[in-house]
């Protein structure tokens, strides 16, 4: 295929105009050159759904491309994750994810980082102008989401500022059904804004496993949380460790004198997961029939088998967002799109909105002050403010506590910053975020909150005094 | 917004050597509601909390309880509380760090307490499980448990099994297990 051929759809798309466009489209044939050239793409996870991000990045103009994943590929990986294979089986997903994008469509670059989200800095997430989520966990969306809002400043309005929005397209799969929303932070919601949207995991009360398991999945639950933990004590179970499997060979061998044993050893080796023998021996002492290694491993790593459609169709639904978000080329979905494929096919568009008071996304409050003010002073002002009113403050600052009004033993440890200034103790930024718990008089009852306040230095420009500050 | 990745890039070039500071990693959301349920922290006189990593690490943290009544009356539990970035959305992972005899406590220091597990909800705090777990203390439920023999003993026998948390809690064995030394 020439390369004209084959961004044939995309040209069009760029260089014409269009009734149903974002405000801004100004088509044009460099549009899709800018899109190489200016637009740096990070594609967090190379799993399921990022397998599928970075193609459908790549053959939608992207040429700059970044993936993060800490793990390595699994043999149970290869139905889905369709750019591994066999003999990939060990290696960092990201870097064959990278290596095998970049073999299939030619002009396009992708950095593969094989770490966790955690191990980069800030300086590494600024660098990119968009940000695509292909994640299973909810930590690991939190974190990104924090990160990504973390940019976002406000003017003196509370109006974010467009060029600190860093745009997230975020997808995510559970069999048939799956979501892809948009997050623009200070404009849609942000993934906290939402957390509600993810239903918390089933938890089965610890004593039902134990006493009187009356399903599958509690013997299951039992064997993880408990069984493995009497033996050893303080050892995490792996699922897949061999050696972790040949304790459970052996105890299957001890628990079975009978004919039984023979049957449930051979179960056992076919279906390969340690901790399905003690959920069968549970099982089977208490006459419960379903246990079984994809309903195992849905309860201990809490996974509902992937469907390679879903996977496809949920990041080209949030690839497309992508492109839409950086060339305007056409109206931003608004804001999350949910997709069951169950029976028939149903799709639906629903249109979240921020939760004003977002201690992520949200402006929080803006206070300007003397660099020359003490904690304590500070503490007076969040009393005396209109807008806080806030009694008995707490401190924080950026994972450091500063002050606690409680307990006891917080408090003694972090009293002596009371007469440090606060410019000082936000380690003399010019401006920064600050978070204050405190009780408030609402309708004439006390109530607690905690509030977000952006901290400006008054005389403080926006570069640190590096040399001062170290103390020379 | 293509546009402004451009303005961008001319400035990040101009920018590049000015500053190289970058800001102190983010605070999680769940830090900062656990900051508020540590600030308003109202503890029952019989418990203390500490926190082995220092000021700046709430995230993990030890309570104990010291009952004043009841059949652990005498007795100190330490827990280990290890909250979640995502916390409340789910609840913190509670351990008995004391190995106790307990027929709601296991002997490797799992916990059966409702509002641990399946009656979770992000609006119950730290000061709730504090309380549940005190609550364990006075009043043992034969009812939920996960120390089999503790609680066939408290149900049909409480006179025997007071006299098992005794010789538990000063360092003895109840059967064949052992029991470390655990009053103050
Ligand atoms: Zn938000």
């Amino acid at each position: 295929m020439t390369n004209t051929g084959k961004w044939r759809d995309l040209d069009k798309l760029l260089s014409r105009p269009g009734n149903l466009v974002n405000p801004g489209f100004e088509p044009s044939p460099e549009l899709k050159d800018d899109l190489g050239e200016y637009t740096k793409v990070l594609v967090v996870g190379a799993g399921g759904l990022g397998c599928e991000l970075l193609k459908d990045l790549a053959l939608s103009g992207f040429t700059n491309l970044h993936v993060i994943d800490m793990d390595t590929i699994e043999v149970t990986n290869l139905n889905r994750q369709f750019l591994f294979r066999l003999q990939d089986v060990g290696k960092p997903k990201a870097e064959v994810a990278a290596k095998r994008v970049m073999e299939r469509v030619s002009g396009v670059n992708i950095v593969p980082h094989f770490c966790r989200i955690e191990d980069k800095d800030l300086d590494f997430y600024r660098e990119f102008n968009i940000i695509a989520l292909g994640l299973d966990s909810i930590e690991a969306r939190s974190y990104i989401n924090s990160v990504a809002c973390s940019f976002l400043e406000y003017d003196s309005d509370d109006k974010p500022s467009e060029e600190t929005i860093k745009p997230m397209v975020d997808g995510g799969t559970e069999g048939f059904k799956g979501h892809a929303r948009v997050i623009l932070p200070g404009v849609t919601p942000c993934f906290e804004c939402t957390i509600w949207l993810f239903p918390p995991q089933v938890k089965f009360p610890l004593c039902t496993l134990a006493e009187t398991p009356r399903t599958a999945a509690h013997c299951i639950e039992y064997a993880h949380l408990i069984k493995w933990d009497e033996v050893h004590s303080g050892k995490a179970f792996d699922a897949d460790d061999p050696e972790h499997m040949q304790w459970i060979y052996s105890e299957v061998r001890n628990w079975h004198s009978s004919v039984n044993m023979i049957l449930i050893v051979l179960l056992f080796i076919l279906l390969t997961l340690a901790i399905l023998s003690q959920a069968l021996k549970r099982a089977e002492l208490f006459g419960i029939p379903g246990v079984t290694y994809s309903l195992t491993q849905g309860v201990v790593k809490n996974i509902i088998p992937a469907i390679a459609s879903t996977n496809a169709i949920i990041s080209a639904a949030c690839a497309l967002e992508a492109l839409k978000i950086v060339t305007a080329c056409s109206r931003i979905m608004s804001n999350y799109l949910t997709y069951n494929g169950l029976e028939g096919l149903h799709t639906k568009m629903t249109e979240f909105v921020r939760d004003k008071d977002c201690l992520v996304c949200g402006p929080g409050i803006l206070l300007e002050l003397e660099t020359s003010i003490t904690l304590q002073k500070f503490m007076e002002l969040v009393g005396e403010h209109p807008k806080l009113l806030l009694s008995k403050p707490s401190v924080t600052y950026q994972g450091k506590t500063l002050y606690m009004q409680a307990p006891p033993v917080l408090e003694e440890m972090t009293r002596s910053n009371l007469k440090l200034p606060l410019f000082d103790l936000m380690d003399k930024m010019s401006k920064d975020v600050i978070h204050v718990t405190g009780m408030t008089n609402k309708d004439d009852k006390k109530t607690s909150c905690l509030r977000k306040l952006r901290i400006v230095f008054k005389g403080v420009d926006g570069i640190t005094d590096v040399d001062m500050a170290s103390g020379a | 917004m293509i546009r402004l990745f451009k303005v961008k890039e001319k400035q990040r070039e101009i920018a590049e050597n000015a500053n190289g500071r970058a800001p102190v990693k983010k605070q999680s959301a769940g830090e900062l509601r656990l900051h508020k349920d540590i600030s308003e922290l109202n503890l029952p006189k019989t418990t203390t909390i500490a926190f082995p990593n220092g000021k700046d690490d709430l995230m993990n943290f030890e309570v104990t309880i010291r009952p004043d009544e009841g059949y652990y009356r005498g007795g100190m539990f330490v827990f280990t509380f290890q909250v979640s970035p995502v916390y409340p959305h789910e609840a913190p992972k509670v351990k008995c760090k004391t190995k106790v005899y307990h027929p709601n406590i296991d002997l490797e220091g799992s916990v059966c307490l409702n509002i641990l597990r399946e009656d979770w909800k992000p609006v119950l705090n730290i000061n709730t499980i504090v309380y549940g777990l005190h609550h364990l203390f006075t009043e043992p439920n034969y009812e939920d448990p996960l120390n089999h023999e503790a609680a066939a003993v408290l149900r049909d026998n409480p006179k025997m099994f007071e006299s098992n948390v005794r010789r538990a809690m000063s360092g003895g064995y109840v059967g064949q297990t052992h029991f470390t030394r655990c009053t103050c």
